[in-house]
């Protein structure tokens, strides 16, 4: 058992809104990347997508995304969760748009 | 244990015979009785061509509820003229209910499971499947009142 | 255009009353997602990458002022202000929330419009001909008959739950520029030995993963017989399509796997069978909603304000040369909105130039539009006395941008910035490339060429058609944009070829400039197009401009 585990964040979209979100380590949903929960082993991981995927009135496709560690926080390390992170590039639609941190 | 849907709402199920399959079919001289088949969903309805006189009953089995092969089964087999009751059975939800029944099914059954998580109104709510059909307004005269799988 | 009758608008108020109750359900968790999405995409409602998308048909493309301004409405009330159309004649809302989506439909069934069948593994709204009605080279107008096919496939009891999606287009003219041959069904207009009009029938054609032109399984099909027909190709769809493995799920690999010829048996055994259960009244309504399309009462008057304007403004002449397309009555024209603005999203209008078309049709163009399927705005209808004051609004509302059919009009599905399947971001792209070749002022002398942009194999930017076709893939965590040359979605149809390795997402417009300077070094001269150039002296010549090192390498 020597593989690597790549670390983790649980990701989903919100019901209601549609928003990207992300769940944190006390489980509550954020809207914000970096205040995601970073999961670093396996087993841990499976329990959060679970956790996650029992709150079916409220999330939608939760799943498990690469991140990594980064100055404030977790950072994806897809560019597409690099997208779902920010918005958007061609209008400042999405969350670049100063998002206020709306809890469901 | 299941539940029985129609245009009345829930009914315990009352068919007792069991089903047997379309390869096992008894002979054309085995003494008559009523008899029943079960369908899957991968079935090619043409392989009952010429014994659908003697079926009382066949239930096209609904694996999932995003497979709708079922519906063409059911129209096919009323299209070769089966008259006899025609059952949607599994994984169908209320949404589907209608199109089951412009389909040519007389009923659906459901698991109790799915029952207790789509009660009994949200079924009726489609109860009024014959109306806002345009299949009926492209096909029939506008006086005709059967749906348009069992002219 | 058709209007709603009391069954339709009946049928509609039904349709968003089940809407709003699912909606309910899901939230109070009677659906599960799981029962919930299919019923959502059959409303035209996606969740994708950033938010919920709200796909709205605009049957066969045709709209007019009212419902133009409706969208506008719904662009502003409900969403960010704008609203993106498709190569699928559909406008897209990117950021409408679930619980207003309900709202949303009934402010589209005021405009006897819906979302129905936008979406899900069900017969896609009827797409048709843009210059429909319009064109000079048209045997009938496609409409009537499209809607008849709206009709009968809403809510057809078979055919919500098939394999996967299913997408018809039909059009009236030997010039086919609905790309019937990339569709599930294709209905193409032709005329058999008497002079009667009916359809050449096409089956298994389509794009994404696994690019095919559609075969002819009826050369000549009479038009009464059209429901029957194509319900049985449907049908006989439903029973054979694979649903274990969702690429292979398409009827273009149901008549690839079995053959064409068995695909027709079957098709024609089951239509002898459904042909009785038609017993004329679908003919009676098509002749109804004919009367709907009955052609607008067309002015007739002096043109030589046209010439006049022509003569004196380079920047109207310009727009005239690349915008306008013939009308069948000579002292109109059909005109061409562009929206694709240099630097711009392609297809994508604010509510308030939704508004100014909005105007533009009602004052100018007898109340009529069209949403073409390479994502621009038609005013079919115009006569040319107004194109001068018609150019002016536009030009007011930055939308006279003088580009159809050249380098900058590019079709770009919304790619990895919007959809939830993306492996790459393809508005970007379209932006720098439009953005390079406005600068360098170079696409005039250019000509006729499309780009075609598809941010995953899916293809809805139509890459395999394109001349040059860019899809942007995912390797290794990187954007990486693969070239095909040749592509061609008109009746000469051909799935283009791939030219070689794949670009990085900062090489890929440096390489349409190598690509576009090899073409202008060989074409015989100004008047031959890229992809007649292409055609004659085939690929070897262009891939060596677009990989100039591997040509030395192999040289030295
Ligand atoms: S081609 Fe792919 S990325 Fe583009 S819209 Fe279609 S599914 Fe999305």
């Amino acid at each position: 058992m020597s593989r690597q585990f790549t670390p983790k964040v649980v990701t989903a979209n919100a019901l209601i809104e549609g928003d990207v979100i992300y769940l944190t380590a006390d489980d509550r949903w954020t809207r914000h990347h970096h205040e995601a929960e970073l999961i670093e082993d396996h087993a841990h991981a499976q329990l959060r997508l679970l956790f996650a995927e029992r709150q079916k009135s409220t999330v939608v496709g939760a799943y498990l995304a690469d991140a990594r560690r980064g100055r404030d926080g977790p950072e994806p390390v897809h560019f597409r969760e690099t997208f779902r992170a920010v918005g958007p590039s061609n209008y400042p639609h999405g969350k670049q748009a100063g998002l206020i941190d709306v809890q469901i | 244990m299941s539940v029985i849907v129609t245009d009345t709402g829930f009914q315990p199920d009352d068919w007792t015979g069991g089903y047997v399959s379309p390869e096992d079919l008894p002979p054309d001289d085995a003494p008559p009785s009523p008899l029943a088949v079960a369908l899957p969903s991968d079935a090619h309805p043409e392989a009952l061509a010429g014994q659908l006189d003697r079926i009382a009953m066949i239930r096209v089995d609904f694996p999932g509820p995003a497979d709708g092969r079922g519906f063409t089964i059911a129209r096919r087999l009323r299209l070769m003229g089966f008259r006899g009751r025609l059952r949607a059975g599994g994984h169908v939800i209320a949404d589907q209910y209608a199109m089951a029944c412009r389909a040519g099914f007389d009923e659906v059954e459901i698991p109790d499971a799915l029952a207790a998580r789509q009660p009994e109104d949200q079924w009726l709510f489609r109860a009024n499947w014959r109306d806002h059909d345009y299949q009926a307004r492209l096909r029939l005269d506008p006086d005709a009142t059967t749906p348009y799988t069992q002219r | 255009m058709y209007r709603y009758d009391d069954f339709d608008a009946a049928f509609i108020r039904a349709r968003n009353a089940q809407f709003r109750a699912q909606v309910e359900r899901r939230i109070d968790g009677s659906l599960t997602e799981d029962e919930f999405k299919p019923l959502r995409l059959m409303n035209g409602l996606y969740l994708q990458l950033h938010a919920y998308m709200l796909r709205v048909a605009i049957p066969y493309g045709t709209l007019n002022g009212a419902r133009m301004r409706q969208l506008a409405y719904i662009a502003e009330r409900w969403d960010k202000g704008y609203g993106h159309f498709t190569t699928r004649q559909n406008i897209q809302f990117n950021w409408p929330k679930l619980r207003d989506v309900p709202d949303m439909l009934d402010a589209l069934a005021e405009v006897e419009m819906h979302a129905i069948q936008t979406s899900g593994n069900t017969i896609r709204n009827v797409t048709a001909d843009h210059f429909a009605g319009a064109a000079a080279d048209e045997i009938e107008d496609p409409r009537p008959v499209a809607e008849l096919l709206r009709q009968w496939s809403t809510d057809h009891p078979e055919f919500q739950f098939l394999p996967r999606k299913f997408k018809i287009a039909v059009t009236g003219s030997p010039n086919d520029r609905a790309v019937t041959k990339a569709h599930d069904i294709g209905l193409r207009m032709v005329r058999d030995a008497a002079g009667a009009p009916g359809f050449e029938v096409i089956v298994g054609g389509g794009l994404g993963r696994t690019p095919m032109i559609g075969k002819v399984i009826r050369d000549f099909l009479p038009k009464a017989d059209l429901l029957p027909y194509v319900e049985a190709i449907v049908s006989v769809y439903n029973l054979l399509g694979r649903r274990d493995n969702k690429y292979k799920a398409r009827i273009k690999i149901t008549v690839h796997e079995h053959g064409a010829e068995k695909i027709r048996a079957l098709v024609e055994e089951r239509f002898a069978q459904l042909r009785p259960q038609f017993s004329g009244v679908d003919q009676a309504r098509l002749a109804g909603i004919e009367a709907h399309f009955a052609p607008p009462d067309f002015v007739s008057g002096p043109t030589d304000a046209y010439a006049t304007e022509r003569d004196t403004n380079p920047a109207f002449r310009s727009w005239s040369d690349t915008n306008l397309a013939p009308h069948r009555n000579p002292d109109y024209a059909i005109a061409t909105i562009s929206l694709k603005a240099h630097g711009g999203t392609p297809g994508d209008a604010t509510a308030e130039q939704m508004r100014v078309m909005a105007d533009l049709a009602e004052r100018y163009a007898h109340d009529e539009l069209r949403i073409s399927h390479e994502q621009n705005v038609v005013l079919p209808h115009v006569h040319k006395s107004d194109l001068p004051a018609v150019y002016a609004a536009l030009a007011k509302a930055g939308l006279a941008t003088a580009n159809i059919g050249l380098i900058s009009d590019i079709i770009a599905c919304p790619g990895m910035d919007y959809c939830a399947l993306a492996t790459a971001r393809s508005i970007p792209v379209a932006q720098e490339i439009a953005t390079r070749f406005g600068e360098l002022r170079t696409e005039h002398d250019i000509g006729p060429l499309k780009i075609k942009i598809s941010g995953c194999i899916n293809a809805c930017g139509h890459h395999h058609v394109g001349h040059i076709g860019i899809l942007g893939l995912d390797r290794a965590g990187v954007e990486n944009y693969q070239i095909t040359l040749g592509g061609d979605g008109t009746e000469t149809a051909a799935i283009g070829e791939r030219a070689g390795p794949g670009f990085a997402y900062d090489e890929i417009t440096p390489a349409i400039e190598r690509l576009i300077t090899g073409y202008l070094d060989l074409r015989s001269g100004p008047e031959e197009t890229f992809i007649e150039t292409y055609r004659r002296l085939g690929a070897a010549p262009f891939k060596a401009a677009l990989y100039p090192e591997s040509t030395r390498r192999n040289a030295a």
